[in-house]
């Protein structure tokens, strides 16, 4: 399930939602690994106030159902939920909840942090954070965050 | 052909454009599509490229009613 969302959202009880969507197959699933990405008031030494996330209606939700589909290829994964923001946002606020429900620990961790990594990296997103100082810019990059192996 | 050119982001607020309808006579590259669009020379290396919702390189070619998107690098999640 992918969700995109102008508003604030709870994650908990976002991942609630799936929990019962996917039902179904409640007894296959040994292992639920979950993420959570939320707005920090700090980026690169700067206080930032607000942030706005631009994408592209119509890619950005194909990235991320081509990145899902190739977490489904490579691990044994049973359902998986990515929900992300879109619009202005405010420190403290969910931006975004990867949970993957597999059979075993491993491929749940494993397609969780892959999903992450890959959505950052391809997925269609652009913040734009408003500073303490008044000023604002876009965020040139992510950071790497993470090296596989 | 008709071709859409779209901008997003950090790209759309430097050319003061979210994007613009182009029309050719002949099959042109996703570079050749960059420079008729923006009136530059040479597609920036931080640009990424994708035809309709694809992600491309800059040697793709564009046919009719292709929708081609320009835009910086993403930052979400």
């Amino acid at each position: 399930m992918i969700k995109l969302l102008a508003e604030a959202f709870d994650p908990f009880e976002e991942v609630k939602r799936f929990q019962e969507q996917s039902a179904g197959s409640a007894c296959a699933v040994g292992a639920t690994s979950i993420f959570i990405g939320t707005m920090r008031d700090f980026n690169e030494g700067d206080p930032v106030v607000s942030m706005f996330l631009e994408y592209y209606p119509g890619m950005t939700e194909k990235q991320l159902k081509d990145i899902v589909a190739e977490a489904i290829g490579q691990w044994a994964v049973l359902n998986v939920l990515v929900v992300h923001r879109v619009g202005n946002i405010s420190p403290g606020d969910p931006i975004v909840v990867v949970a993957v429900e597999t059979s075993h620990r491993g491929d749940a961790f494993d397609a969780c942090r892959f999903i992450m990594e890959a959505l950052k990296s391809k997925a269609p997103f652009w913040k734009k954070e408003q500073l303490k100082s008044q000023e604002s810019r876009w965020v040139g990059n992510n950071s790497k965050g993470y090296a596989p192996e | 052909m008709s071709i859409k050119v779209r901008y997003f982001a950090s790209l759309k607020e430097s050319l003061g454009s979210d994007g613009i309808e182009l029309f050719v006579t002949e099959p042109l590259t996703v570079e050749q599509i960059w420079s008729q669009a923006t009136g530059q020379v040479g597609l920036p290396d931080n640009i990424l490229v994708a035809v309709n919702m694809v992600y491309v390189d800059q040697t793709a070619e564009i046919t009719d009613g292709d929708e081609v998107a320009f835009f910086p690098p993403v930052t979400g999640g």
